[in-house]
């Protein structure tokens, strides 16, 4: 019998290409896909379930799907979209629903992935240039976004210690560039002028798009458990990732710079505090541990940079052409209508 | 209520689609390409990349780097710029002489530490041009975190070869990159002494250089350094200054009192002798988790009485402070 898979956060760019990439695979039998929005990419054979932020209904779903994977990517790391109150509804609350869903008697749930971010490490002076997995942030968490993952990953270790026999993988993604997803690093990188701090040039590490997905899903086939950093090899200095996509840096007044991200966020550049963080003090992540179980990256930081250039310019000629609109009739149709022919040779 | 929750069909039911069915084009574009072919050409980011997360996959992307910063921060040609400004001052000014250099391992980490001097010392930047010059490998100078606050300083100080004084950087650098690295056990309490307790090492911190180089396996090298006191000698210290700065200490130096504001940067010409003493090999395992605490002490005030008592040698035998 295959594999029966509960996906959160469908209508993310990573619910949307993780159930992409599982309808590919023969061996999964259903994919289940929850979300408080509309799938944003097309899916076959996904059955999408609009829910609430914090999954109030998920241990029905549970229940009645007997669902035996869960990928939960439904984890707010952008804090400029969203506000403090509703991340921490998505991220906190909605992770703690699922785990009451997952940990319940009748489930059948025996591999659980979360996707988590590099941002539970912060950014600091203090910090190593390198993080490993079991390393200490050395300084206190200050930003909403990194203390409500640090909130998510305690779930996630109180899951995986009272369930010893699921395996729980959490993976931290370092920042994600490609040619599709949006984040604020991306949009910073698309700014005429890119922003940076006076005075800093930190360096910085990138993970393509394509290998967050394919990190998901080796770890499901491998059924890994534990922590895993993912990131691409090598560190670049931010001017020269600016640089590598022909753009300009526009430096920010070191002193005062959480105030000038703040306005001009207003202004309408998102600068979310922890990306200031970054731009000042940046962050390497350890990956050798998901290498040494058998990973290979098909990107290092600085290929995934060219790719995320190239793309931009792609885009800027073309336009997106990639937009997608779902249609809930059309795709109840192809479904579950009787007249359409599913076995086709 | 949604009506595809509960109807959950049984599972095999429906046969999943392989990637060889033809697609209908308008639904999935430039991905089909992607999966007839994985890996030639421009990798697109559809569904077909899980499908070899291992092996036998295509060549790693990468991109030609535009500067030849590495993952600590330094770059090598921001290096030879220096250099060459350097020199001058290291052969003229301080007029840098070299005892037992050959102890000085060519190849191989090794963890060297000296005394630390002077208001803006000058031994750190002496040493690295020194060994650089003469070995053409590159050192690594392990400095405290407060450089990485400051703009421009933190920049300088990284691009050079200075690195965050951090237990698991030192280890990497030791340990799996059999580097060279420069570390100045005494921290900050060494160039903020006042002229009066002037070659006098402070306290070693914890002992934790001795406890990086047992678990990276690599000899600890003292170096002892005469002369750097006098190039920038503490008459007095601010402490509310240097509270209010956020400084471990605010000085006022010899050099400001005699040349004014230009005083606050400029080192006097007093000679600097390094005399390299016997690598103190520690035969314990490397990669331990944990270490005796006494030994690691122990070791630690055997090197620092080491570098103290070469001192005083080299005092004695100094006639001059601008001559040597």
């Amino acid at each position: 019998m295959g594999k029966r898979v509960l996906v959160t956060g469908l209508g993310t760019f990573w619910g949307g290409r993780v159930a992409q990439t599982l309808e590919q695979n023969p061996d999964v039998d259903v994919i289940i896909g929850l979300d408080t929005g509309e799938p944003t990419v097309a899916l076959e054979r996904t059955e999408y379930v609009r829910t609430d932020e914090s999954y109030s209904i998920l241990s029905r779903i549970v229940r009645a799907t007997q669902v035996d994977t869960i990928i939960h990517t439904f984890l707010v790391v952008d804090s400029s979209q969203t506000s403090n109150r509703r991340m921490h509804e998505t991220n906190v609350i909605g992770t703690m629903n699922l785990f009451a869903a997952a940990s319940q008697p009748e489930s059948k749930v025996c591999n659980v992935v979360v996707k988590s971010s590099t941002l539970v490490y912060g950014s600091t002076f203090a910090d190593p240039v390198w993080f490993g997995e079991d390393s200490r942030r050395p300084a206190i968490p200050r930003h909403p976004v990194e203390r409500s993952l640090l909130e998510v990953e305690g779930y996630v270790r109180d899951y995986a210690q009272d369930n010893p026999d699921v395996s729980v993988c959490l993976l931290r993604f370092s920042n994600v560039l490609g040619e599709d997803i949006v984040t604020p690093i991306t949009r910073a990188l698309q700014l005429p002028l890119v922003p940076s701090i006076f005075g800093f040039d930190p360096r910085v590490q990138f993970v393509h798009e394509t290998d967050v997905i394919r990190a998901i899903m080796f770890v499901l086939e491998h059924d890994l458990d534990g922590t895993f950093n993912v990131a691409g090899d090598g560190l670049l200095p931010w001017s020269e990732v600016a640089a590598l996509c022909h753009k300009r840096l526009a430096p920010l007044p070191p002193v005062g710079r959480g105030l000038a991200g703040a306005v001009l966020s207003r202004l309408g550049v998102d600068l979310p505090p922890e990306l200031i963080d970054l731009l000042t003090y940046g962050r390497g992540v350890d990956n050798r541990r998901l290498t040494g179980a058998g990973f290979d990256y098909r990107y290092t930081s600085a290929g995934a940079v060219r790719a995320f250039a190239e793309g931009a310019r792609l885009r800027s000629t073309f336009g997106d052409q990639r937009a997608y609109r779902y249609e809930r009739d059309v795709e109840q149709f192809f479904r579950h209508s009787p007249a359409v022919v599913r076995d086709r040779p | 209520m949604p009506p595809m929750a509960a109807e959950g069909s049984p599972g095999g039911r429906r046969r999943p689609r392989l990637v060889s069915v033809p697609v209908d084009p308008d639904r999935v574009g430039s991905d089909v390409q992607g999966a007839d072919a994985p890996g030639t050409g421009s990798p697109t980011t559809g569904p077909d990349a899980a499908q070899d997360s291992r092996g036998q996959g295509p060549a790693v992307i990468d991109c030609d780097r535009l500067s030849d910063v590495d993952e600590w921060g330094r770059s090598q040609h921001m290096r030879d710029i220096l250099a060459r400004l350097y020199d001058p001052i290291y052969e003229r000014w301080f007029r840098v002489e070299w005892e037992g250099f050959d102890k000085i391992p060519r190849e191989g980490g090794a963890l060297m530490v000296a005394n630390h001097a002077g208001a803006i010392p000058a031994d750190a930047p002496s040493i690295m041009h020194g060994i650089e010059r003469e070995l053409g490998r590159p050192v690594y100078g392990l400095a405290d975190q407060m450089f990485k606050k400051v703009p421009l300083v933190n920049l300088a100080w990284s691009r050079l070869g200075g690195v965050q004084a951090h237990p698991d950087n030192a280890y990497r650098l030791l340990r799996e990159q059999q580097q060279l690295v420069m570390d100045f056990p005494e921290g900050s309490n060494g160039p903020g002494k006042t002229y009066g307790e002037r070659y006098q090492l402070r306290r070693f911190g914890r002992g934790g250089f001795v406890q990086i180089a047992m678990r990276a396996g690599v000899p600890i090298v003292p170096l002892a350094i005469v002369g750097s006191e006098e190039t920038m000698p503490i008459l007095a210290k601010l402490p509310a200054v240097a509270k209010l700065l956020g400084l471990p200490y605010a000085p006022i130096t010899a050099n400001m009192a005699l040349l004014g504001p230009l005083g606050a940067l400029v080192s006097f010409p007093a000679k600097l002798r390094i005399r390299v003493l016997d690598p103190v090999q520690l035969d314990v395992l490397p990669d331990q988790p944990r270490y005796s605490r006494s030994r690691i002490m122990d070791t630690s005030e055997a090197i620092r009485h080491a570098i103290q008592h070469e001192l005083y040698d080299m005092l004695r035998h100094r006639r001059s402070v601008w001559f040597g």
